[in-house]
């Protein structure tokens, strides 16, 4: 609760260490430990690429493969973000993960009231398939995996994105992209939710039906316990709660009658890196078992690729802080280790400017040289998992465990995901949790250096992206040239096929997809969802 | 009995980050002030109504978007039409020192960037703002 604590004696030691999580650290940790937390090395560990997988999905570890960076990446127009899609790239950079505009992310189009001020500030604006074209001009996209950041319309994005890959001639079946999509942890955390929680998670359970069997490659939904942590909760609660999420998802399309097995495996989860070093590692240790543990235990699956916990561990943001920016390169080293201790599969880090505002392209690529440090230089690669069997974490990865399992008993005593963010209760956690959190800083219990300790020193004035006004102009204007263009008469007609599909119920992917090739904006086809479902309200919290 | 200030803590624009709208609400509640929350998604109109409604004497934008400018110079040109210039805005979140003196000269005082602790804004609101 609140934050870590360091109890400390009159002559300054250490006399206890309580984590966020709750958990109690001991000075020194032997074997006696191990037997009274019940580890069972057969149990518990196996070998790494077996089940659990506490010790990785792959067998080999980095040795077979690296992990994929994928700064999130990008502002103002198309051009602009292709052009800084192609910078990174050409570092080393494996992977794209898009930031969207938040008009994009409401299904506002940029030439709509609600949109003016924001269009292409925290990411780049998408109105229609013309723009898609433009900032994946000269992208390999059978090479290259893209991260989609949006989730309430994530279902249209994911369309857009096939319609542009088989426009530049990549087929379906070759391109990966990885939707975040994931509505719940909006409603939670961050915000950007438009429709009520049950045809939302309906318009999730068609992106995952469709990708099934239209999109294999495809990650359809990357759970995000990341924003729930930077919104306040545990590390135990970031992985309960994502876990509970994603079985909200699951049920939905097993209530269609697919079996686990077929499409569980297309699963991703993203989650978080900052704070103690030791309890992110054993957190994901420990998560990778328990997610196999629920698809085996819960949901009966069968098929060694349905266990698999693969994902994003990044971000950091909320560990970074506004006072002495540059501290902030050095803490993403360490949440980066904390990422590989953990067996990432991808990563991505906020930036050191990141408090201020969005990275210049400086601070972007310090944050990929210092993955390719941790893998090139340090030796992250040499070996698979190497805290394995250290009496401290392990005994730490079982108590992780425990703390993991109690939060999700607790969601399920609520009646699931779906209540407990209807009623609010997962929210109102998250807000008490923050506050207190915040005390903690301001009291100094929690020490951040250059805020509340070592504050003396220059300050230091960061190098600040600019927005560029005149973007917002531009994007309306390439908008408008498209509605202009089209062919509006079978635009129309297929916004009536949508809206029929939406109203019966029917996977709406099919749909979504020929109105982006007609060049349907996001906006037009939004629309058509707000009068099918209509939207989400906020339950009050306070 | 005195009058407790009431302040309408607001999020303005589609920004949906509200960590921060949340604990400054919470630290103001146990600061003694009567707090209105708004939830997210606001208006600038809807953000003048629901102050006029609740008759507040301080409105809280919490903006992390990068759209403080143009939200903030629509909400003062808004209050200054209808009229209500009495009512104090002030403004927290990703706010760059660069742009705090355009804030001031829209006629923000209480301008408190992320970090800001709540001690400060705190006694800023106490001394500034009178209750009506």
């Amino acid at each position: 609760m609140g934050v870590a604590k360091y109890i400390k004696n009159e002559k300054d030691e250490v006399q206890d260490v309580i984590l966020q999580s709750g958990i109690h650290i001991k000075p020194v940790y032997t074997r006696k430990d191990l037997e009274k937390v019940g580890f069972d090395p057969e149990k518990d560990l196996a070998h790494p690429g077996e089940y659990p997988f506490t010790r990785g999905i792959h067998p080999q570890g980095y040795r077979s493969r690296e992990w994929t960076t994928r700064q999130y990446t990008g502002f103002g127009t198309p051009e602009e973000t292709n052009e800084r899609f192609k910078l990174m790239i050409s570092h080393g950079q494996t992977g794209l993960n898009v930031a969207f505009d938040l008009p994009t992310q409401m299904g506002l189009d940029s030439d709509d009231p609600l949109a003016e001020g924001e269009v292409g500030r925290v990411g780049m604006a998408v109105d229609s398939l013309r723009d898609f074209e433009v900032a994946f001009r000269e992208i390999p996209l059978d090479r290259i995996g893209v991260g989609l950041t949006i989730n309430a319309v994530a279902s249209i994005m994911l369309a857009m994105f096939q319609a542009t890959a088989e426009k530049f001639g990549f087929k379906k079946d070759r391109v990966s992209a990885t939707p975040q999509n994931d509505i719940l942890k909006e409603m939670i955390g961050r915000g950007a939710w438009v429709f009520p929680v049950k045809p939302a998670v309906r318009l999730i359970g068609d992106t995952i039906e469709y990708s099934m069997k239209e999109l294999p490659r495809t990650n359809p939904v990357s759970i995000c316990g990341y924003h729930i942590r930077e919104s306040g909760c545990s590390p135990p609660q970031e992985i309960a709660y994502a876990f509970q999420i994603a079985n909200t998802y699951i049920e939905e399309v097993l209530r269609r009658g697919h079996s686990i097995d077929d499409f569980v495996r297309g699963f991703t989860f993203n989650l978080n890196v900052f704070g103690n070093l030791w309890e992110q590692v054993a957190k994901f240790r420990a998560a990778r078992k328990l997610w196999a543990k629920n698809l085996k235990e819960r949901y009966g699956a069968k098929d060694n690729r349905s266990f698999l916990l693969r994902g994003i561990f990044g971000g950091g943001g909320y560990g970074m802080t506004k006072a002495q920016p540059e501290n902030n390169i050095i803490r993403g080293a360490y949440y980066a280790l904390a990422a590989a201790l953990g067996g990432a599969q991808t990563t991505a880090l906020c930036s050191f400017d990141e408090a201020y505002t969005i990275p210049t392209p400086r601070a972007a690529l310090l944050s990929l040289r210092t993955f390719q440090i941790l893998m090139e230089e340090i030796g992250l690669r040499d070996t698979v998992d190497p805290l394995a069997g250290s009496y401290f974490i392990e005994t730490l990865t079982k108590q992780m465990e425990e703390k993991i399992v109690e939060e999700m008993k607790r969601v399920d005593e609520m009646g699931g995901m779906i209540k407990a963010v209807e009623t609010g209760y997962v929210q109102r956690e998250v807000a008490r949790q923050a506050y207190e959190f915040e005390k903690g800083v301001q009291k100094g219990e929690l020490i951040k250096v250059g805020v509340n300790k070592y504050t003396e020193g220059e300050k230091m004035e960061v190098e600040l992206h600019d927005y560029r006004v005149g973007s917002a102009e531009e994007q309306i204007r390439r908008t408008q040239e498209v509605r202009r263009e089209r062919d509006n008469r079978k635009v129309t007609q297929l916004l009536k096929d949508l809206e029929a599909a939406a109203r019966a119920e029917k996977n709406v992917m099919p749909y979504l997809l020929e109105c982006c090739k007609a060049y349907a904006t996001v906006g037009e086809m939004t629309k058509v969802f707000k009068e099918a479902y209509g939207e989400f309200k906020e339950p009050s919290i306070f | 009995m005195e009058r407790k200030i009431r302040i309408l803590v607001a999020k303005p624009g589609l920004d949906g980050h509200d960590r921060g709208a949340k604990v400054v609400a919470q630290a103001l509640r146990d600061a003694g002030m009567e707090v209105i929350y708004t939830g997210l998604h606001q208006t600038v109109d809807q953000i003048i109504q629901t102050a006029l409604q609740e008759d507040v004497d301080v409105i809280g934008l919490s903006i992390m978007s990068g759209a403080h400018l143009p939200i903030c110079e629509k909400l003062m040109k808004k209050i200054k039409e209808k009229g209500f210039e009495d009512t104090a805005v002030v403004v927290g979140g990703v706010i760059p020192t660069r742009d705090i003196p355009l804030l001031q000269k829209m006629g923000i005082e209480g301008i408190f960037p992320g970090g800001t602790p709540f001690d400060k804004s705190i006694k800023w609101i106490k001394e500034n703002i009178k209750p009506r």
